[in-house]
């Protein structure tokens, strides 16, 4: 019997050190800020948590899907993921290797939470993400600072950063890498942001909510950063997959 | 002593290591098996349109304390809402046009057609609210059903709609307006935005599934 099982203890053991390792989660102590939407009387506590200290790659998205064969590119449920789901993959488990530690793109709402859970996490909230979003390498809010704002809107601005490695830029003062300039990332309640075509002419409880009304509603006008993530949550559904859109994810 | 617990860990560790490594190995018989049966699972649920709501494996429960799946509503025309009981403004009028839609399909339909209302305040409305909330708007007949979920589930239910909803306080939560149609298939087919609108489309709709 000992004869047999040594040789599987070996593989078993190769096995563990190719595995990709989970991303390391940093502890965000929680506090008291007014996000972009919001009148003084709205501020948000965020409560202690601990966050990826970069998106989830390719790679790890990779070792998901074996393990959970529903969400391979050509067996995925298109409730759960529209046509472009894991777009550059060239087959159900391939991908080029340039991507490999890249932040994995082209993945829905439901994958995301589902990668998350599977990890035994979760996906951000819009105020968690903010949260942590809004610190730079110095302060834990940085959103006064006009170099800031003009260094996030520049990455914006710059094509395919989804090609990027992750964990290459300044981390900020919690230690997480890459909230900004790499992908936009999937929150688990994206779809709280009342800003959507419908929502103008019948969200009767809020009214600064109407045509325009966004605008006059964010706290913060010099944060157009913000404003604009805020705007594309507003657009998404959740079997969007889309090209600058990854995510990352966070537990208790 | 910290020491010691470390290594009694270490030496747990190892142990467990060790029994994995033998159930792994005790299972290679029936792993094929296994694979069969969990392909049949799959092509089970594969029997659903890709679009289907029937493929959700949330689990609810309604105003009668039931425990229901929606894929327990398969063969149904379903319309469905979401809403909260201790809504002032918007729901009142929205549960009027589910009522009024009600009224005009219910001579012309010969197949079975039901109402769904959905809370996004699952925390206050239990199965026992959300039956007085029923009895109290003369909804409840069988055709009506009023849902409970976990957070969870409603989040992703109203990402399904496309509906967007958020927290004002606690009792009080914005969210957007819209009725939704699913044929016996569960497929999404139809929405009406907004509130009070003219539901001839929407009624056309049913009418057109739930009598063919």
């Amino acid at each position: 019997m000992k004869f047999n099982v040594l040789p599987l203890v070996f593989i078993l053991l190769s096995n563990i050190t190719i595995a990709q390792q989970p991303t390391k989660t940093v502890a965000i102590k929680g506090g008291k800020y007014i996000p972009l939407y919001g009148t003084d009387s709205s501020v948000v506590t965020v409560k202690d948590f601990h966050m990826d200290i970069h998106p989830v790659t390719h790679q790890q998205y990779l070792d998901f899907v074996i393990a959970n064969p529903k969400w391979k590119k050509n067996k995925v449920t298109r409730l759960f993921a529209d046509k472009g789901y894991l777009m550059d993959w060239t087959s159900d488990t391939t991908f080029s290797n340039t991507i490999s530690n890249s932040p994995v793109n082209t993945v829905s709402w439901y994958a995301a939470k589902a990668y998350c859970e599977y990890v035994g996490k979760r996906l951000p909230t819009v105020d968690e993400w903010e949260y942590v979003a809004m610190a730079d390498e110095t302060k834990k809010d940085a959103r006064v600072d006009s170099l800031y704002n003009q260094k996030i809107l520049s990455s914006y601005e710059t094509p395919k950063t989804y090609l990027k490695q992750v964990g290459k830029t300044n981390k900020n003062i919690w230690g997480v890498y890459d909230l900004h300039g790499l992908v936009w990332e999937w929150t688990l309640d994206f779809n709280s942001v009342l800003i959507s075509g419908e929502s103008r002419k019948d969200v009767d409880t809020d009214r600064n909510l109407f045509c325009a009304g966004g605008a006059v509603g964010a706290k913060d006008l010099m944060n157009y950063a913000a404003f604009m993530r805020y705007a594309f949550r507003g657009s998404l559904k959740a079997n969007f997959c889309i090209k600058n859109l990854g995510f990352r994810c966070v537990k208790d | 002593m910290r020491k010691r617990l470390k290594s009694t860990k270490h030496m747990k560790n190892y142990i467990l290591l060790l029994l994995l490594v033998f159930v792994l190995f005790s299972c290679n018989n029936t792993t094929t098996d296994e694979t069969n049966t969990t392909n049949n699972a799959v092509e089970a649920t594969e029997e659903f349109d890709e679009m289907s709501i029937f493929q959700l494996p949330s689990t609810w429960k309604t105003q009668n304390n039931e425990t229901v799946e929606f894929k327990d509503f398969q063969g149904e025309v379903l319309v469905v809402v979401m809403i909260y009981t201790s809504c002032k403004a918007a729901c009142p009028r929205l549960v009027a046009d589910m009522r009024n839609i009600e009224a005009k399909v219910k001579s012309e339909a010969n197949q079975p057609v039901k109402y769904i209302l959905v809370s996004i305040d699952p925390e206050t409305d239990t199965p026992e609210r959300l039956k007085a909330f029923a009895i109290e708007n003369q909804m409840d007949t069988e055709q009506w059903v009023f849902l409970q979920g976990s957070d969870e589930n409603t989040r992703e239910f109203a990402n399904i709609l496309a509906v967007k909803y958020k927290e004002i306080s606690p009792i009080d939560f914005s969210h957007s307006n819209i009725i939704s149609i699913f044929n016996q298939q569960g497929v999404l087919v139809h929405q009406q935005e907004g509130l009070g609108v003219d539901n001839k489309t929407t009624v056309d709709k049913i009418i057109e599934l739930a009598a063919p």
